[in-house]
């Protein structure tokens, strides 16, 4: 029942955006429909945490501890992430370049995408998911070549075709593992759900499952932003207006990486852990090394936080090819500390965009003294994003290298302690030259609203707290990973 | 119907969906290619219609019917649309060309042989064998959608993928469950039309039709 009012909120919520049209307070009931998903993931969780699944429309839609998380995960990144398009709307329509009908869809779009992104997580069918999924690549063509400018359509552009064929490769692995599960011969009924598929895991001829699995990391993995089909990601997030990158970065990705978990799962089952930890260990590496050796010549800070996202989604990719709880749980934990560090600096970023006018890293300076509250914000999500204590970050990143070397998997923790060291150096490099400096003679001191400061010191604090306090989530963390983790 | 008419019917149509896919290669004409793309939606409906009679399986029947009218009918008449804007309407400078794209097309078909193995060994039915049609032409699509610069001709790969990705579905599994079925070929249509809204807006906006003009963007 509250599955189904979790589904219903932004559905309704865009309903009413778009009868209404934009006004400023249509802007704040985006906010709040976020803030009500926030709610209800968290009493979700509360539910399941101890308890079995809860199931609505016989099995269509069915919340576990990892679906809950997932929730709340959307509901957290999506409530910072609507409230700066507040902001973000107000600027376009003063400034001209959006009129009201646009900053109606937008709107309308944001509200949908959610609505994707929580069915997504919470199908008990694999095949809604990939519907969900790939609803969620059509909805934010638009929020992405949302300001019309010749390099946003060129994103959009490049994201639609990339993902329309990734997600298609992913459909022909759901096909597959149909196929497999019609052939299980345990005499159960087949359907797509993923208990069943779950259960018959044993069953499934390994030969097709290998390829299934194969096309599903592939498909998926080019909506997660994975090596080799990443070369959409740097694009469309830093043509996106910033909440709307906020959102893709610190949501779209790790959902299309929840789908990733249950099928490995499930491959896991028929294969052993062998084959699915060298894709996952491949792919993981591969993006990596590509962030690594793109970050170092970026001129542009939102490309700079887009292969930023590149590198997070390897490290997790490495930390789920580890699959211990212990692993898993520390990926979970990585999936929401990546989202609020990164939702922090994609909007701090579009805050700086919009006072700054540039994107170039070259022409922001000194920001700490001219703008001493924005340039903190962004100051701090680098260090909470680069991994560093007290932020939630640094402790899912040592889980994850810990676990990797308890599965004999050393070697790749180290390269990827390599590559992390290499970016760590790139970013900062760039992070000291938007930052430090002195102000200019005769410029004042620029104060930012507290519109823009409020969430994200909050979200900032959230993501501190999470690293120093293992409660609230350590419970529903193990839970969550018990899903996935035979 | 009787076993042998079944099964040369169906590879008739499944060896239809392949060769239109190698017209696709060996057309420079953009219109000669959305021709052969929508004979191949209807080859591909043919496909599910067979499955479905022999079957006796109405749902099957039913998507076959609605696979011939949305492939066959509805997406070409779109893509013409986008063609009507394009004054060249032909693909001058693909990367590779026409004799040794053929080639190479012929190779993948090879290739999908090798790959699908424990798939055809799982289904040892006549439908099961012409599964390494499908995949043959998934990666077909692929290949034309790196060698060819032209917007539509990169909407033509994305839909070869699909024709293949549904080819499989269709004989392998004589169709997954129908509500996802119907998720897949409406979500086909929809990205289509954003597709064609994408390259109307680049178009009467920027004057851009070939993707080498897409360079704002890089490292």
């Amino acid at each position: 029942m509250l599955a189904i009012v979790l589904l219903a909120v932004p559905v309704v919520t865009g309903g009413v955006a778009a009868t209404v049209t934009w006004r400023r307070w249509v802007g704040w009931l985006c906010t709040a429909s976020l803030g009500a998903v926030l709610s209800i993931g968290i009493v979700l969780a509360t539910e399941v945490v101890h308890h079995p699944a809860i199931s609505a429309w016989s099995g269509a839609l069915r919340v576990d501890a990892l679906s809950a998380f997932m929730v709340i995960v959307i509901g957290a990144i999506g409530f910072l992430a609507t409230c700066q398009s507040v902001r973000y709307l107000d600027a376009e329509i003063k400034s001209g370049r959006c009129s009201i009908r646009h900053a109606t869809l937008y709107a309308v779009l944001v509200q949908g995408f959610i609505s994707a992104m929580l069915l997504a997580v919470l199908a008990g069918n694999v095949g809604v998911m990939w519907v969900a999924v790939e609803a969620t690549t059509i909805i934010t063509t638009f929020l992405v070549g949302h300001r019309k400018t010749r390099g946003a359509l060129e994103a959009s552009w490049k994201y639609v075709i990339i993902c329309s064929v990734g997600i298609a490769l992913a459909f022909l692995g759901t096909v597959l593992v149909y196929l497999a599960a019609l052939h299980a011969g345990n005499g159960a009924h087949v359907t797509l759900q993923w208990t069943s598929l779950m259960s018959a895991s044993h069953h499934l001829n390994p030969g097709v499952m290998r390829l299934a699995l194969a096309l599903l990391v592939l498909g998926y993995g080019t909506k997660v932003g994975l090596a080799p089909m990443h070369s959409w990601l740097p694009d469309a997030h830093s043509q996106a207006p910033a909440p709307v990158s906020a959102l893709m970065s610190g949501v779209l990705l790790t959902v299309a990486f929840y789908a990733l978990l249950r099928f490995k799962a499930i491959a896991d089952g028929a294969l052993g852990v062998n084959f699915p930890r060298a894709l996952f260990v491949t792919v993981g590496l591969l993006s990596l090394l590509i962030a690594a050796s793109l970050l170092l010549s970026q001129h542009d800070y939102k490309r700079m936080l887009a292969y930023h996202s590149v590198e997070h989604m390897g490290l997790i990719a490495l930390g789920a090819a580890a699959g211990t709880p212990l692993a898993i749980a520390a990926v979970l934990l990585h999936i929401l500390g990546h989202g609020l560090a990164k939702g922090v600096l994609f909007l701090a970023s579009g805050e700086i965009l919009l006072v700054e006018g540039t994107t170039e890293i070259d022409q922001v300076k000194a920001l700490l003294a001219r703008r001493p509250a924005l340039g903190g914000i962004f100051a701090f999500g680098l260090v909470a994003l680069l991994g560093l204590p007290p932020f939630s970050l640094f402790v899912s990143e040592l889980n994850m290298l810990r676990a990797e070397v308890q599965v004999g998997l050393g070697w790749a923790a180290a390269i990827s302690l390599v590559c992390m060291a290499i970016i760590f150096g790139a970013v900062m490099s760039h992070g000291r030259h938007m930052l430090f400096g002195a102000r200019p003679d005769g410029e004042p001191v620029h104060k930012t609203p507290s519109i823009v400061t409020v969430p994200l010191i909050g979200a900032l604090v959230g993501c501190g707290a999470l690293g120093v306090l293992a409660w609230p989530l350590d419970n529903l963390l193990r839970a969550a990973a018990m899903v996935v983790v035979k | 119907m009787n076993h042998a008419t079944y099964s040369s019917l169906l590879e008739l149509a499944a060896g239809l969906v392949i060769l239109c896919a190698f017209v696709t290669l060996w057309r420079r004409s953009l219109s000669a290619i959305v021709r052969a793309l929508a004979v191949q939606g209807v080859a591909l409906g043919v496909v599910a219609l067979v499955l479905g009679v022999h079957r006796h399986d109405v749902v099957l029947i039913t998507v076959g019917a609605l696979v011939i009218a949305a492939k066959g009918a509805v997406i070409p008449t779109l893509l013409k649309r986008v063609l009507a804007n394009d004054s060249l309407n032909r693909e001058t400078s693909p990367l590779v060309n026409v004799p040794a794209s053929l080639v190479g097309a012929g190779a993948l078909t090879f290739l999908a042989y090798g790959a699908t193995r424990p798939v055809v060994a799982l289904v040892p039915t006549s439908a099961g064998r012409l599964i390494p049609l499908g995949l043959a032409t998934l990666l077909i699509g692929f290949f034309s959608m790196v060698i060819r610069r032209k917007a539509a001709s990169q909407i033509v790969g994305l839909l070869l993928v699909d024709n293949g990705i549904a080819l499989v579905a269709f004989l392998a599994t004589a169709g997954v469950p129908l509500l996802v079925e119907l998720g897949a070929s409406l979500d086909v249509l929809l990205v289509v039309v954003v597709l064609r809204v994408l390259a109307v807006q680049l178009w009467s906006k920027f004057a851009v039709l070939d993707l080498d003009q897409l360079q704002e963007l890089h490292d």
